[in-house]
């Protein structure tokens, strides 16, 4: 049976389809139990699955994430919350130390098969405390998974996978595209995601892959590569040049789909990536690095990236901040028109 | 304590302090006693055995504050067992634990050795606190989960992990359990119910926490102890365990092993001066108990306690352990730069090991003669268990683990770069 779903009820329903598959399931957060989240993206799952499957914690990243290491040592799986992922610092010696090297430094004796769930990025006037794409601190990690959606399709049929995998899997939710899709144009009406294909969910279980690019639109004339909210925008600067772009959502930024970039900028020779995080050592970075390594003789420009300013994230210039579609297609731009 | 000055360290600026009356003033706190300096074990806050009571398992917290502050001992200075806290230990069990002590210090003057021979990087020992780790064992279940840290390999020892294991971890052979991932004492055992330890001090208390909850939630009889050092104890994760085992009640037995010394800093650093870590608990609505940590009994009493608790649902407790490290923190150290030399043999709670001996022959259950040959047999024991390991490698000879299994288990399937890395290292 398929629904409409926004982001926030697919999440709900992996969340919801988990719990009943799998006793060894747990959900836990602040605020996440009885009240449901502030997102509500756990809204009801207490109810339906009872006080001991969905809970709230105290107000302690590290001891909540460190709680979660034993629980996947005893044979748990462990799906928590943290509210905001500016928030998951303090937890960041436990995933780094703990849940990202159990697995090695115990040669598989013991390991921590969690998911965590954050909300991440802007467009929310959220300032600096409730915007930031933290992506590069974990993708710089061995031992971590790192999964960003773009849709409500994806988010349900992945984050299923990452309960179900093995290995710990970071999972950031692009908080701006919760309700709809956003195009980057924050003076224009937002469309809701019912409006939008990828709202049919599958009301039952089913996953998407983890380590897998989508194509969103084919295209001969460059390669775009982005996540999370920054596919939409990507795809209203394609659609307002009127440039014939390849489109990749990368959906699984680590480990990245690198046969899906490497085969699309082969074909195009040009490439844009963008991203909300800082530019400096942000994701971006990698990419441009895997591609020159793999693709180099087949470049007819430089790789531009588009990416957040390297300041903090402020407040009232939110939308200077923002790398919406105009700087997109600017950078779009000199890129085809780029010869060598 | 002399009063005298040292001249090393620089005193408050007294001249600008005597210009400003009434000014404030920063406190650092020093330990009592620096190198050169006479002894002085004045802040111990120790009672006499008999003089704490044994509460019921399932007493509140808040009724036995006390606790925390007292110090529960049972062997006498004649190596009688007295007091409430005395537990019916059959003599089987005693010398078990007498052997497990010996063998653990027997098996740490060996792989000293070996480090100081070059046959690995680096070593510590537990010289001192053997009955933490050992009495505890015994106390618990042998499938309960423990979460120790570097300094508790008596609970390997007495649970029946094999030396040569243990040897070839720390040499790092070609049979290292952990693949010559791990740094010397880092053990690892899921069989014997042992966590993986961290180098990264504190994390694991409250991952043990998560492991109880984990162990409540299915309904299941294990419970879970944890260890943390008494430097340790100001890592937020140590609080942050306490808050979980409090608001989920969590059944596990958590650990401050108080030997007195972080490397080079004294208790007091980590806030030990003004209330005994033991006294955290209170706080948090969770029982402490305070123990002489050099009394193979009292500790065993107190982890039974805690233990039969936990069982029974009532939650966790916090135990501290006061105890001595008798040696450096680890090969890499002097301990004589920064405390006084007869320190250790000036400890008033004693050494572990020739307590409980001269229990067994208060008893009339041990001599000085079965004392001595069980010393030699264990000597024999690990120089053969030593002789096997050494035979396979060291960290500087013979075989080492393949260095293809270097880029295992990073994921539980090695995804594109990692099988990528290892083609372009050629292995
Ligand atoms: C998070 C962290 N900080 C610092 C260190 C370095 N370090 C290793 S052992 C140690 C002292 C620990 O003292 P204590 O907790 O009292 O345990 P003990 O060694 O006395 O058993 C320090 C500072 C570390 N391993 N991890
Ligand atoms: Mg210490």
């Amino acid at each position: 049976m398929m629904a409409t779903m926004n982001m926030i009820q697919a999440l709900n329903s992996a969340m919801d389809v988990m719990l009943a598959r799998d006793p060894d399931v747990l959900v836990f957060g602040e605020d996440v139990g009885f009240f449901g989240g502030v997102f509500r993206a756990t809204e009801g799952l207490q109810k339906k699955h009872g006080l001991e499957r969905c809970f709230d914690t105290p107000i302690a990243e590290g001891g909540l994430i460190g709680v979660a290491v034993g629980m996947g040592a005893y044979g748990l799986r462990p799906v928590v919350e943290i509210q905001f992922a500016d928030y998951i610092y303090p937890a960041y010696d436990q995933i780094v130390s703990e849940v990202a090297r159990l697995r090695y430094r115990s040669a598989g004796q013991f390991t921590a098969p969690m998911t965590i769930r954050a909300p991440y990025g802007g467009g929310i006037f959220g300032g600096q405390t409730h915007s930031q794409s933290p992506e590069a601190l974990f993708t710089h990690v061995a031992g971590l998974k790192v999964v960003i959606p773009s849709n409500p399709h994806d988010a349900k049929g992945l984050l299923i996978s990452a309960i179900e995998d093995d290995d710990p899997v970071i999972f950031l939710e692009p908080k701006r595209i919760y309700n709809g899709p956003f195009d980057g144009h924050h003076d224009r009406p937002i469309s809701p995601w019912a409006k939008h294909p990828a709202s049919a969910v599958p009301e039952d279980y089913y996953t998407v892959a983890i380590g897998e690019a989508a194509i969103l639109r084919a295209g001969e004339q460059v390669t775009i590569l982005a996540y999370g909210t920054m596919v939409h925008v990507v795809l209203a600067a394609v659609e307002e040049s009127g440039l014939d772009a390849e489109v990749l959502d990368l959906r699984t930024i680590w480990p990245v789909d690198i046969d899906a970039i490497v085969a699309s900028v082969r074909k195009t020779g040009r490439c844009v990536i963008v991203h909300e995080a800082t530019r400096t050592s942000g994701f971006g970075a990698e990419l441009t690095a895997l591609i020159q390594e793999r693709c180099f003789y087949h470049l007819e420009a430089p790789i531009e990236r588009v990416a957040g300013w390297d300041t903090p994230y402020p407040h009232a210039f939110e939308w200077e901040y923002f790398p919406g579609p105009d700087r997109v297609a600017a950078a779009l731009r000199r890129t085809v028109d780029a010869h060598g | 304590m002399t009063a005298t000055q040292r001249p090393t360290v620089a005193k408050a600026t007294p001249a600008r302090q005597a210009s400003r009356p009434n000014a404030l003033s920063l406190r650092i706190p020093e330990p009592r006693a620096r190198p050169g300096e006479m002894l002085d074990f004045g802040n111990l806050r120790l009672s006499r055995g008999s003089a704490v009571e044994r509460p019921a398992i399932d007493v509140q917290a808040h009724e036995i504050r006390d606790l925390a502050y007292g110090l529960i001992r049972v062997l006498d200075d004649d190596g009688q067992a007295v007091g409430p806290w005395a537990p019916a230990l059959d003599t089987q069990s005693l010398r078990d634990g007498l052997r497990w002590m010996m063998l653990t210090r027997a098996y740490d003057e060996r792989m000293y050795r070996a480090q100081r021979q070059g046959k690995t990087s680096f070593y510590m020992k537990c010289a001192g606190e053997e009955a933490v780790a050992v009495a505890q064992a015994l106390a618990l279940a042998p499938d309960d989960m423990c979460f120790p840290t570097y300094r508790q390999q008596g609970l390997l020892i007495a649970r029946g992990y094999p030396l040569v294991e243990m040897m070839n971890q720390v040499l790092s052979n070609a049979l290292d359990p952990l693949k010559g991932r791990q740094l010397p004492v880092l053990y690892s055992s899921r069989d014997y119910g042992v966590f993986t330890i961290s180098g990264n001090l504190g994390t694991q208390f409250i991952q043990a926490v998560g492991w109880a909850m984990a162990s409540a939630y299915k309904h299941d009889r294990r419970i879970a102890a944890a260890w943390i050092g008494d430097g340790s104890t100001a890592e937020g994760d140590f609080h942050h365990a306490l808050t979980f085992a409090s608001v989920y009640r969590a059944p596990v037995v958590l650990n401050v092993v108080n030997n007195q010394w972080a490397i080079s800093s004294f208790h007091g650093i980590a806030g030990g001066g003004d209330s005994p870590f033991a006294s955290r608990a209170i706080g948090y609505g969770l029982p402490a108990l305070r123990v002489d940590g050099n009394d193979f009994l009292a500790v065993h009493a107190a982890t039974a306690w805690a233990v039969e608790r936990a069982r029974a649902n009532l939650g966790a407790t916090l135990i501290e352990h006061v105890t001595y490290r008798a040696e450096g923190h680890s090969t890499s150290d002097d301990p004589s730069q920064y405390r006084p030399a007869g320190e250790a043999a000036g400890w008033p709670l004693g050494d572990p090991v020739a307590r409980l001996s001269a229990h067994l022959v208060a008893i009339g259950e041990w001599s000085a003669d079965r004392h001595e040959a069980l010393r030699k047999e264990l000597l024999e024991t690990v120089r053969a268990a030593g002789k096997e390991a050494e035979a396979v490698g060291t960290l500087s000879t013979g075989s080492r683990p393949s260095v293809r299994t270097m880029f295992e288990d990073v994921y539980k399937d090695a995804p594109w770069h990692i099988r990528e890395q290892r083609q372009q290292l050629g292995v």
